[in-house]
Order: structure tokens, then C-alpha cells, then sequence
């Protein structure tokens, strides 16, 4: 095992020099936290034995997933193999894998100087890896493309090298080769950190100034703070200031990570580590924001600094209406770590109270939902995930609608929804099939690129309700999982935009109410009022199912009276079974939501609104 | 009987009933059910607890077989006996039935029914029902039922037609229950039910007409018409899993149903719970009566279900661990339960709403008053006994009988 390297430089005492700051970036699988685990463990911060798989990967659902939500910084010293006496500091700063979190990684990549790009040399580089490729251009990253897991027989390093050598514009023979499971090919690629990438440069005299990059909430310690210094130097219990706020805090501690929380007396220009004042909640320590001195603070803030803003909007129900105070309560906990969460109170006529809650994107919603069931053992419904709109009216007012059921009535002028750039990478035979689907998600062709000779990248532009719904399925369906997707929100577009309502006996069913295309309107009335037909069972009066535009009937079913329900027999030795029976029809009817005078049963809604339900027709729904 | 036994608390040894079952019982009819489970073959919708084999062995070696059946059951009927102890009540009604209670030789039902006569006496005018076969019975052999005590027999009808009894694993020919209707007036017995089955898949509306038709002629005093209802696990349901017979749609159902009242009113009957209809008051058949009225009745033999002061138990279903039982002098029960006072309740409430004299409205909450207003307003109960202060079903009520019942019980 690798021998603790000597003479440490210390935090707050290191020479910016001998400091190289840089992150990771992989796809989902590809790689990134077993390498993160050999650097660890070939560095010796930590421990063979204490070794557990994916160290830095805290929560299980992330473990399970295999991805990063939340990333971290470990601060790793490392003597290059040529020259054992210079031991320089390595920062790897872990980032988040997913195109929901670009705004997180562009900050994580923000605190680097280069990257590591980190690519399956058995699958070649996917599209999320390609978008932080691209991120990472922007921001002047040097770039060190490797190929992962070599040591599998079906690798193809040749080929993959070859795509990442034109895209990172390098010779092939400069990719390197590691195996991050057995190690091969791991040191040569800390030299290569150290001799690549630039070391820090900054302003050691001036106002500290210092970026965060994350910010995680730990129910021990409060917030934890993840910051890069840029300008100056922090020091312990000095009082800080987040210049977005201008709120002050005391600095309770500051360290570094190696990798767990280790205390320091200060950080200084280009160092990487954490702070802890004492907040509760991570929205008073916000990703992008620069943190100062408040005596004899800076004066202006570092650049790139941005509020999250949700994107996609979903109404969270508990399935048990008793359950809402603990859903309010879990929310809240969640909001502590999750500064991208936002959630109103909402009530619906058919799913009772709960709430709307706000996301980045699609991941987003799905990870807070599993852990909202998971970790918090509650059972819900969840509505049919929507965009946000906009919508003007003729008379010049302005709604923004975050629920379908709130689309204004009355004169519109012009409704406004969300757009973004898609990237699309898949073997090319794949071509016409992909192109097919945007094509009837309402996709406009941006661009096409061919990888190599048999990979291409596909641009479009979509509006984003089209791709909120299943659209990844779809994609992964119509690939045979082959083709990976990113998207970036590029603006708003003007469309014909109707909500379509469904109603039951006359009553509408706020849950079901959709704002979809107006051309897709009428499939997406005719689909639901024909699941609802098949859903609901039959009651003791006749019961319409319609679906409506406005006042206009687009789609009607019929729901028939029930005429016969009674037992032919009941005799001696039925009487036991036939009460047993009704006590489970009582407790069946508990279930049911009244929707005006019509019973729905509760798998009715989570039929309709569950996306595996859609799976085949998926045309125009939000 | 269904198959399927409930869950419920063990019955003691000796089959001793909690003293709350036997309070007031002066003032409540006794019945005894006996249970023949013997058939000469399965029909394909039936899921009753009956055995086609002549010998069943249970453990210890204990030999349950037809022939020594009678003296079994005559047994159990000496435990209740002892388990109801000094009750000084008659029995009211004995029905017999199975299985097919007519594959036992006249003399074994008769010998059954003494063992009742002998422990508990018979009352006056006691009914003693048998259900019968229509191929398994004679003129001989109904008279020898007749002379040993029993006055009513119900022969299994189901269809007039060849198809539907086909479909029915029924092996009678079309117009034997008839003649037998026939034979059994002859030999003396007063009251005749015939059993009818709707809604068999196959059959047609006319095919119901026709059977209505046969049996009302046959000239019973009573008519028990059922809708046909695939039992899980039987050989029919597994034939309509198969998609070899189509399943009956439950609006057709409702169609036959109507048929039947519409047919058996003209003829004179009337119903008096949703699924039986009787020319007069003294047609009705009082033993089932007693199941619907939460009266007291023992039932013996395997898997039969008893009630008394709302204890009901159920028996042990296998013939050879029920002779077992008794052959050590044990109880053959397999489980009970002790009903709450909101258990009868709702017992009451789901099995007098079947009756023409329906559920008094005072035995209803506020919950359960409210919904019979909106069942009146929708037409499913009638206004007149209504006012009485009586929940009675309309005829589109008896159809959704237990959908009422769902709402009458909050």
C-alpha cells in the first residue's frame, strides 16, 4: 500500500503552487466513484480496511442508483511518482451526474481548473457527459479524457479514443487507460493531475472571496458549506458575510475533507473545504453565492451566481388524507438539504390537501418522491408532472400557471411554454426512430453530428412538457436503451395551448385537468375518458365521463348503471362469510374518492396518472 | 354451504357454548341442519363441502363411509344434547341436505331424523324438509320418507333444458324433477320446492321461460331461483378461465331475475326473500327462515355451520376427521365465533333487508337512516312500509340488495 507521503502541506499554509484543484466527470456507471475510491485509497487518506465501495456516496438511494446527487470535496496529497519530495494538494470535487443538477455542476466545475473526463471504454461517451463536456469547455477546464474499465472484454479503447480525441480536440494516444477497479493506470493518472492542470491563481493580499459549490445539510452539524477560495484567506471564528443576503454569520469551523471533516485553521488562495455556522437550512448558504469577511469584507461578488428555478411541477397527495401533516413535515426536512425544492399547499376536489411542489427537472422529482415514500414511509399520489406556463390574456393581464386545473378561463392571447435544447447520442441506426419521436413530441431539428462512424448526437429543440412526461422512456424503448439524453432550458415559445378537462357526471376531476397541444387534445380526451370507463366501476346511477375544451365536449363514454349486486344465496353457513365480505367492501369504500356524487377508487388515480400506464400511447400528455 | 371454512377462536372439546348463547333461548325457535356430504359424482359449479367416494378414512383409522353415515351423525346430534343441556325446546324444523342426502337409503335420513325426535322431540307441526335428486328418488322410496316423518322435499330442478343441465354436470333427463313433483304429492308430502338455476352460460331468455315455465306447472308450492355464481376453484370456473364457456354478464343476470319475478307472480307466487317465492305464508320454507331471522339452529355433519345466541361455530369439513372427532367423543367443530352486539347488527340488518318484511328502521343509525332516505328517493325501497317505519326492497332494490346493505349499515 501506498507510503503517507511527506512534508503535508498544511490548510491555510499551502502554496497555491502546489494545489490542483478538478473534478470528475463520467456518466451514470461509467465509473466515477469507484476511481474517487482508488484515488482515496492510493493517496492513503483512507484506509484499506475502512475501505466500503463508493466512499463518497452518502445516501442509499444514491448507492442504489448508482449516481451522485450531492457532491462533496476530499482533499488528497499526493507526491508525483517522478519527484517524491514535492507533495502537492489534489482537490477532487465530486459532481452530480445529471442533467437536472447542470446548474450545481457549472458551480462545481467553477471551483476547478481542469477535469478529469471519465468515459466506459466498452460504451463511449453519453450525452450528459458530453453537456458537462461541453460546461466544462466553457469554463476553460483542462480537459484529461480516460477510458474506464479497460480490463473488460468488451472494451473497445481504440475506438472510444478515437471519439474522445475529436472531441476533446487531443492525439487518441493521449487518452488515458485505467482499470478504477483493479487500479491499473490510476497513479500515472494522479502524475498526469499534477503535471496537466493548472494550479490556482488568485489574489492572496485582497478581500477574501470565496465560492460555494455545495451545500449539504447534516442533522448533527447543521449546514455544511463547500467552498472554493478564490481571493484572500478565511479564517476560524472570524465573522463571515453571503454577499447575495448580506446575512452574517459566525464561523463555528472551518476544515478541509480527507475525507472526513477535519478542522483547520483557516483556507487560503485556490484551497478547497468546508465551513459551518450553525445554519439550518441550505437556502441561507446557496450554491454560487461568495462568501466574504465582514470585516473589511469584498466588495463585489464573484460572477455566476443564479437562484434555482423549478421547472417541473408535480402535486405530491398522501394516499391516506391523515398523513398530510407528515407529508408537510418531510417536505420540510427535505427543503433543509435541497435548496431547489419549493412546495405550496394545494387542495384538489378529488385527492384532498397536499401539495405542489416545484423541481429542477425529471430526476429531481423522482428522487424526492422515492425518498418522500422511502425514508418517510409515506404512500402517495402523485399527479401527472407539468411545465410552467405562462399566459397572457387579451386584456393584457398575466397568469403563471403551475397547475393545469388553474389555466385561466376567459380571453387568451397567447400562452407561453418552456423550451429546451436537446442532445440526443445513440448509434446512428437508431436514426429514424429517434427523429420520429421528436418529431411527434412537437421536436424542431437543431443539428446532427456523427461521434464517430456509427455514434451520432442529435440537437432539437423541444417544449419541455413534451419530454416531462415519458419521453425518456420512450427514447430508451424506441434505442433499446442505447441512446442517452440531455436537455438545457433555452427559453419560452408561443403555442396552441388548450387545457382539456375531464368530467364525471358533470363534475370535473381537477387531478385529470391536462394543457396540452391543441391538435394533441382530442387523443389525449379520447384515451382518458376511455381508461376512466375501463377504471371506475360501475355505479348505482348512469355516469358520463367527458372530456372538455372550455365548454366544448371533445370525448364522452358512458359509465352504465350497475343493476344487479346481491348474493343469490345466503344460507346458514354463509352468513359468517357474507358479513367477513362486507366489513372488506367497507373498508374498500373507505378508499374511494367521491368525485361530486361518484365513487373513484383510489387505483384509478394512481392508474391514469402513474406514466407506466402510458406506456405505447404515449401521445400529448402532461 | 361454501367451501371455504372462516377463521375464528377454537371450539372446546366438549363443545360447551359461552351461558350468553343459551340466555333467552325459550323465546327462539330451534332447527337442526343435517348435513349429507355424498355425491354419486361433482357437477362442475358446485363448491359445497360433498365427496364422491363411498369410504373416507380419517386419522386413527376411523372409517367414515355412506353406510354407517346415519349413525355419525346421530351422534353429534346426542353431543348437542349434552351441549345444550337442559333447553327444554322442541325442535321446529329439520331440513336435510347435502351433497345429495338421497344417495343414503330412505331408512338412514329417517333413522337421523329419529335420533332428533328421540333427544329433543319434535314439535307438532314441525317441517322436515330433505333436498332430494331427481334420479337418485322412487314413489317407494319417497313414501318411506314420508311415513318416517319428513312432509317437504325439495328436488334439484335447475333447468328444463339439456343444454344448460349439460353445461351443469347434471345428469337428469329434462322432465324428471317434474314427475317427481308429481310422486311426491302422491306419496303425501305437503309442501314441494323445486330449485331452479339462471344464468347458466349457454342459456337463453327463452331457455329461463321454459324452465319457469315446466316447473310452474309441475305445480310446487315453492320456487328457489338462483343466479348462477362461479365459485373460485371449481371445475366450471376453470372452463371459463379457459374461455371454453362464456361467463354469464351480470345485466343478464338482472334480466332473468326479472323474468323469474314477472313469470312466478303471474303464477301465483310470491317472493319472499330475493332468491325463493311460495304460493302461500304456509309454502315458505320456516327452516331457512330461521337462518334469516338469527334464530338458533344445530348443524351437523362435516363443514356444517350452526348458530345459537350468536355463537356461530362450523365443523371440521373432511367426513373422515368429523367421524374421528366423534368416534373420541369430541366435538367435530373446527372454529367459532362470538358475535358482538354490533355484529348482530349487522347480521340482522344484511339478512332481514333479503326478506319481504325487510329491516325495521329502528335497528338503523344516523349514518345508516340517512342513506335508506336517499335509497327510498332513489327508488330502491318501498314507500308504503317505509312510513311504517320498515325497510323493504323495491324490486330494482332486490337486485342491488347488497349495495343497500352497505349503505344501511354505517
Amino acid at each position: 500500500m501506498p507510503a503517507i507521503p511527506s512534508h503535508v502541506p498544511e490548510p491555510s499554509r499551502t502554496d497555491p503552487a502546489l494545489i490542483r484543484n478538478f473534478c470528475i466527470i463520467a456518466h451514470i456507471d461509467h465509473g466515477k466513484s469507484t476511481l474517487a475510491d482508488r484515488m482515496l485509497q492510493l493517496t492513503g487518506v483512507v484506509e484499506q480496511r475502512q475501505m466500503r465501495a463508493q466512499y463518497l456516496d452518502r445516501m442509499d438511494i444514491e448507492r442504489e442508483r448508482g449516481i451522485t446527487i450531492k457532491s462533496q470535496a476530499v482533499r488528497l496529497p499526493w507526491a508525483p511518482t517522478h519527484d517524491k519530495n514535492s507533495t502537492h494538494i489534489l482537490n477532487m470535487i465530486d459532481t452530480p451526474g445529471h442533467v437536472d443538477f447542470t446548474y450545481e455542476v457549472s458551480r462545481s466545475l467553477a471551483a476547478c481548473e481542469g477535469t478529469i473526463l471519465l468515459v466506459d471504454a466498452a460504451q463511449g461517451i453519453e450525452a450528459q457527459t458530453l453537456a458537462n463536456l461541453y460546461l466544462a469547455m466553457e469554463n476553460d477546464l483542462t480537459i484529461i479524457p480516460v477510458l474506464n474499465k479497460i480490463d473488460l472484454p468488451a472494451a473497445q479503447p481504440e475506438k472510444f479514443a478515437e471519439e474522445l480525441a475529436n472531441l476533446v480536440g487531443c492525439d487518441p494516444d493521449d487518452v488515458l487507460k485505467v482499470s478504477a477497479k483493479t487500479g491499473l493506470g490510476v497513479e500515472a493518472l494522479l502524475d498526469k493531475v499534477v503535471a496537466e492542470i493548472p494550479a490556482p491563481v488568485g489574489v492572496k493580499d485582497a478581500p477574501a472571496r470565496a465560492m460555494i459549490f455545495d451545500s449539504v445539510y447534516d442533522s448533527y452539524r447543521g449546514v455544511v458549506t463547500y467552498v472554493r477560495v478564490i481571493d484572500g484567506q478565511l479564517n476560524k471564528r472570524e465573522r463571515i458575510r453571503m454577499m447575495s443576503t448580506g446575512a452574517t454569520h459566525e464561523l463555528l469551523e472551518i476544515g478541509t475533507n480527507s475525507p472526513e471533516m477535519l478542522p483547520a485553521d483557516g483556507l487560503g488562495v485556490g484551497e478547497v473545504g468546508y465551513l459551518i455556522t450553525g445554519v439550518k437550512d441550505v437556502r441561507q448558504s446557496k450554491v454560487g453565492d461568495t462568501v466574504t469577511s465582514q470585516h473589511k469584507g469584498a466588495q463585489e461578488a464573484l460572477g455566476g451566481y443564479k437562484d434555482p428555478k423549478p421547472m417541473v411541477f408535480s402535486g405530491l397527495y398522501p394516499l391516506d388524507g391523515s398523513d398530510y401533516p407528515e407529508l408537510r413535515e418531510a417536505l420540510d426536512k427535505l427543503q433543509l438539504n435541497d435548496a431547489a425544492l419549493v412546495y405550496e399547499p394545494e387542495t384538489s376536489a378529488a385527492l384532498g390537501f397536499g401539495f405542489r411542489v416545484g423541481f429542477l427537472g425529471l430526476l429531481h422529482l423522482d428522487v424526492i418522491r422515492e425518498r418522500l415514500e422511502r425514508e418517510f414511509g409515506l404512500d402517495l399520489i402523485a399527479t401527472a408532472p407539468n411545465v410552467v406556463y405562462r399566459v397572457v390574456m387579451e386584456d393584457g393581464s398575466e397568469h403563471t400557471v403551475t397547475n393545469p386545473s388553474e389555466f385561466p378561463e376567459g380571453k387568451i392571447d397567447e400562452v407561453y411554454e418552456p423550451v429546451v435544447r436537446a442532445t440526443i447520442l445513440a448509434p446512428s441506426e437508431f436514426i429514424g426512430s429517434i427523429m420520429e419521436l421528436c418529431q411527434t413530441r412537437r421536436g424542431v431539428l437543431l443539428g446532427m453530428d456523427y461521434l464517430s462512424e456509427d455514434r451520432v448526437e442529435i440537437r432539437y429543440t423541444l417544449p419541455l412538457a413534451e419530454i416531462v412526461f415519458d419521453f425518456f422512456d420512450q427514447l430508451k424503448s424506441k434505442t433499446r436503451g442505447y441512446a442517452s439524453l440531455d436537455y438545457e432550458p433555452t427559453g419560452e415559445q408561443t403555442s396552441s395551448l388548450v387545457k382539456v378537462d375531464i368530467l364525471l357526471h358533470g363534475d370535473k376531476v381537477d387531478a385529470f385537468s391536462a394543457i396540452t397541444h391543441k391538435d394533441q387534445a382530442y387523443a389525449y380526451g379520447v384515451r382518458l375518458v376511455a381508461k376512466l370507463k375501463e377504471l371506475i366501476p360501475r355505479q348505482a346511477f348512469e355516469v358520463p365521463v367527458q372530456a372538455a375544451i372550455g365548454s366544448r365536449v371533445i370525448a364522452r363514454e358512458t359509465i352504465r348503471a350497475i343493476r344487479k349486486d346481491v348474493l343469490a344465496k345466503c344460507y346458514g353457513g354463509d352468513i359468517s362469510r357474507k358479513r367477513k365480505l362486507l366489513e372488506k367492501q367497507k373498508e374498500g369504500k373507505k378508499r374511494m374518492k367521491m368525485v361530486g356524487s361518484v365513487e373513484v377508487p383510489q387505483e384509478a388515480f394512481i392508474a391514469v396518472l402513474s406514466s407506466d400506464d402510458s406506456a405505447g400511447s404515449g401521445k400529448g400528455k402532461k | 354451504m361454501p367451501s371455504a371454512l372462516p377463521d375464528g377462536e377454537p371450539v372446546p372439546a366438549d363443545g360447551a357454548l359461552p351461558a350468553s348463547a343459551l340466555a333467552g333461548a325459550a323465546g327462539r325457535p330451534l332447527g337442526f341442519y343435517l348435513h349429507v356430504p355424498y355425491c354419486a359424482t361433482r357437477c362442475g359449479y358446485c363448491d359445497f363441502n360433498t365427496y364422491t367416494a363411498t369410504e373416507l378414512r380419517g386419522s386413527g383409522g376411523v372409517l367414515a363411509s355412506r353406510d354407517n353415515y346415519a349413525e355419525t351423525l346421530a351422534d353429534e346430534v346426542r353431543l348437542a344434547r349434552k351441549a345444550l343441556g337442559d333447553d327444554p325446546r322442541e325442535v321446529r324444523t329439520v331440513f336435510v341436505g347435502g351433497g345429495t342426502p338421497t344417495l343414503l337409503a330412505a331408512d338412514d335420513l329417517v333413522r337421523m331424523l329419529g335420533a332428533i325426535r328421540e333427544e329433543f322431540g319434535l314439535a307438532p307441526d314441525a317441517e322436515v324438509t330433505t333436498e332430494a335428486n331427481p334420479e337418485s328418488v322412487d314413489p317407494a322410496y319417497l313414501a318411506a320418507l314420508r311415513a318416517g316423518g319428513f312432509n317437504r322435499i325439495s328436488f334439484g330442478m335447475q333447468s328444463a333444458r339439456r343444454h344448460v343441465l349439460k353445461v351443469l354436470d347434471r345428469t337428469h333427463t329434462p322432465g324428471r324433477p317434474e314427475a317427481c313433483v308429481a310422486e311426491a304429492r302422491a306419496a303425501g308430502f305437503e309442501h314441494v320446492n323445486l330449485d331452479l338455476i339462471y344464468g347458466t352460460p349457454g342459456e337463453s331468455d327463452d331457455d329461463w321461460r321454459a324452465s319457469l315455465d315446466a316447473a310452474i306447472g309441475a305445480g310446487p308450492d315453492h320456487v328457489s331461483a338462483y343466479a348462477l355464481i362461479v365459485e373460485e376453484g371449481t371445475q366450471l370456473a376453470r372452463r371459463i378461465r379457459r374461455g371454453e364457456v362464456p361467463m354469464t354478464d351480470d345485466d343478464v343476470h338482472a334480466d332473468r331475475y326479472l323474468i323469474a319475478e314477472e313469470t312466478l307472480s303471474a303464477a301465483g307466487f310470491d317472493w319472499y326473500e330475493v332468491s325463493n317465492w311460495a304460493t302461500s305464508d304456509a309454502g315458505r320454507c320456516l327452516h331457512n327462515e330461521l337462518y334469516w331471522r338469527g334464530a338458533d339452529w344445530w348443524g351437523a355433519g362435516p363443514g356444517a355451520h350452526s348458530h345459537v345466541g350468536g355463537v356461530r361455530w362450523w365443523n371440521v369439513k373432511h367426513p373422515g376427521a368429523y367421524a374421528a372427532a366423534l368416534a373420541e367423543g369430541r366435538s367435530p367443530g373446527a372454529g367459532r365465533e362470538v358475535l358482538s352486539d354490533e355484529d348482530r347488527r349487522v347480521e340482522r340488518i344484511l339478512l332481514e333487508l333479503r326478506l319481504r318484511e325487510g329491516v325495521p328502521l329502528s335497528l338503523l343509525k344516523e349514518d345508516g337512516l340517512a342513506a335508506s332516505r336517499r335509497a327510498l328517493a332513489d327508488g330502491l325501497l318501498q314507500e308504503r312500509p317505509y312510513e311504517e317505519g320498515r325497510a323493504v326492497l323495491t324490486l330494482r332494490g332486490r337486485l342491488l340488495a347488497d349495495a343497500v346493505v352497505r349503505d344501511l349499515v354505517d
